[in-house]
């Protein structure tokens, strides 16, 4: 510092900051982080609207954590290239890699997925990648999503099934209306609380989710995950957070038009 | 070289600003984090610089806005591929905060730790030299604490995971440390213009 100019008050020496919880680590130890491959469409539906379910054959594909994503690369002729992030719904056994897509109107890589893409296409992929929003198969878990939040969780019922552990996880899920809910029969038939928002279900009338609902799914020692808009995201997670669900319990994924993971 | 894919055309307009692979989210500023937005007062901020200084200190809200205020004009980018162009922060130089904590010779890193207990690495010379700062203005108005406020650091020629929200503290360290996302597949430095996103790259 030199003496010209005013002297800034005399900060004081470092006490440093309680932080609201430990720090955040590794959601699994060693989660794999795979590579560029080549996969080949095997399978294509669009069981709701606006979306689409693809089946992928990834040549040497490496085995996913469920949460993990894979990156779609699509290259133009010219060589730009545009990439996006999705969720993986299939469980690690499957020999193939499923991804559940929804369609945003000016979004260049889903409206190419969902518009364009047809059985035998190859397409340029990268994964698995992220070790924070995966499920280890061993400790229980809450798993709260809206609408398609639910694709990563997918993942985690189908492993939970394949390892008899079905009872490890505790579902609710968001969504406007039944019609437009991705994978809601698989979700109903596993016991999931499904909350719809523009529509009646069952007695249920709609609205929104609320913690009298979530709070008999809660147990101490689980994990809370939750995925979806980011809207829905920081909903979510202030709600657990007003039931007493401390914060470091509590994972987050939310995405936007950028697709789900991300930094700050 | 890859090959292209069948039918994909691409935008047509492609601006010398986007690093490869990224996108102009335009006006919006998508929300991203991987925990539950803490609650933050300015009353209840502080950052503190310690680790391998001389002088290990910590400012408040207060005392960090008596230092001399510097701006950012230009464009950040996003991992999950968005870029935000002609964005303008306002708050300090890290660089100010450095030279009151003095790095001593042995450090070459910093890891910078947030409220929530998120953390994220960096060499100190992509923190140094005009290069990084910490905010609390954005457009001239507060930062929102979706986006990070009341105060988050700012390095913008790298992906934003690395400009942490809810800063509250930069420790120097002799050697590199994974952060938060470093230890979860995504990359060390996360230079956008390398397509630094993941492990490997």
């Amino acid at each position: 510092m030199t003496d010209e100019g005013p002297r800034p008050p005399h900060p004081s020496p470092a006490r440093g900051e309680p932080l609201d919880g430990a720090l955040l680590g590794a959601g699994v130890p060693d989660a794999p982080t795979g590579g560029w491959h080549t996969a080949s469409v095997s399978g294509l539906r669009r069981p709701i609207q606006r979306s689409v379910e693809l089946r992928l054959d990834v040549h040497d594909r490496m085995e996913h954590i469920p949460g993990q994503h894979y990156v779609v690369r699509l290259t133009a002729e010219d060589g730009y290239t545009a990439q996006r992030s999705y969720s993986i719904a299939s469980a690690p056994g499957d020999p193939l890699i499923e991804l559940f897509i929804e369609r945003l109107d000016d979004g260049e890589v889903s409206t190419y997925l969902a518009d364009v893409v047809e059985p035998g296409d190859e397409l340029e992929v990268r994964g698995p990648i992220g070790g924070w929003f995966v499920w280890d198969g061993q400790t229980p878990a809450l798993l709260v999503a809206g609408g398609f939040g639910v694709v990563p969780f997918v993942a985690m019922l189908r492993h939970a099934k394949t390892l008899g552990r079905e009872d490890l996880l505790r579902i609710a899920v968001s969504s406007r209306t039944l019609a437009e809910l991705p994978y809601a029969e698989e979700l109903m038939d596993a016991g999931a609380l499904i909350v719809l928002t523009r529509e009646g279900h069952g007695i249920r009338p709609a609205s929104r989710l609320t913690a009298p609902e979530l709070v008999p799914l809660w147990e101490p020692g689980q994990t809370a995950y939750v995925c979806g808009s980011a809207s829905f995201a920081e909903a979510g997670s202030q709600l657990l957070m007003s039931m007493g669900v401390p914060a470091h319990s509590i994972r987050v994924e939310r995405f936007g038009p950028s697709g789900p993971p991300a930094g700050p | 070289m890859t090959r292209p894919t069948r039918g994909f055309l691409g935008r047509r307009q492609r601006d010398p600003r986007l690093p490869p692979g990224q996108y102009d989210v335009g006006a919006d500023w998508p929300v991203l984090t991987a925990e539950p937005t803490p609650r933050i007062t300015p009353e209840t901020w502080s950052i503190t610089v310690d680790g391998r200084v001389e002088n290990p200190t910590t400012w408040t809200w207060d005392e960090a806005h008596a230092l001399p205020p510097s701006e950012y004009r230009g464009d950040i980018h996003c991992v999950t591929t968005w870029s935000k162009f002609d964005t303008r922060f306002g708050g300090i130089s890290v660089d100010t905060l450095l030279e009151i904590a003095r790095p001593t010779a042995e450090a070459h890193f910093v890891m910078a730790t947030s409220k929530t207990g998120y953390t994220t690495n960096l060499p100190l010379e992509h923190v140094t030299g005009g290069k990084a700062w910490v905010v609390w203005d954005f457009d001239g108005k507060p930062l929102p604490i979706e986006h990070g406020g009341p105060v988050r650091l700012l390095v913008p020629h790298l992906y934003f995971w690395k400009s942490a929200k809810w800063v509250t503290k930069l420790t120097l360290m002799t050697r590199d440390q994974p952060g938060f996302w470093e230890q979860n597949g995504y990359h060390d430095l996360g230079d956008p213009w390398r397509q630094q996103r993941y492990q490997g790259d």
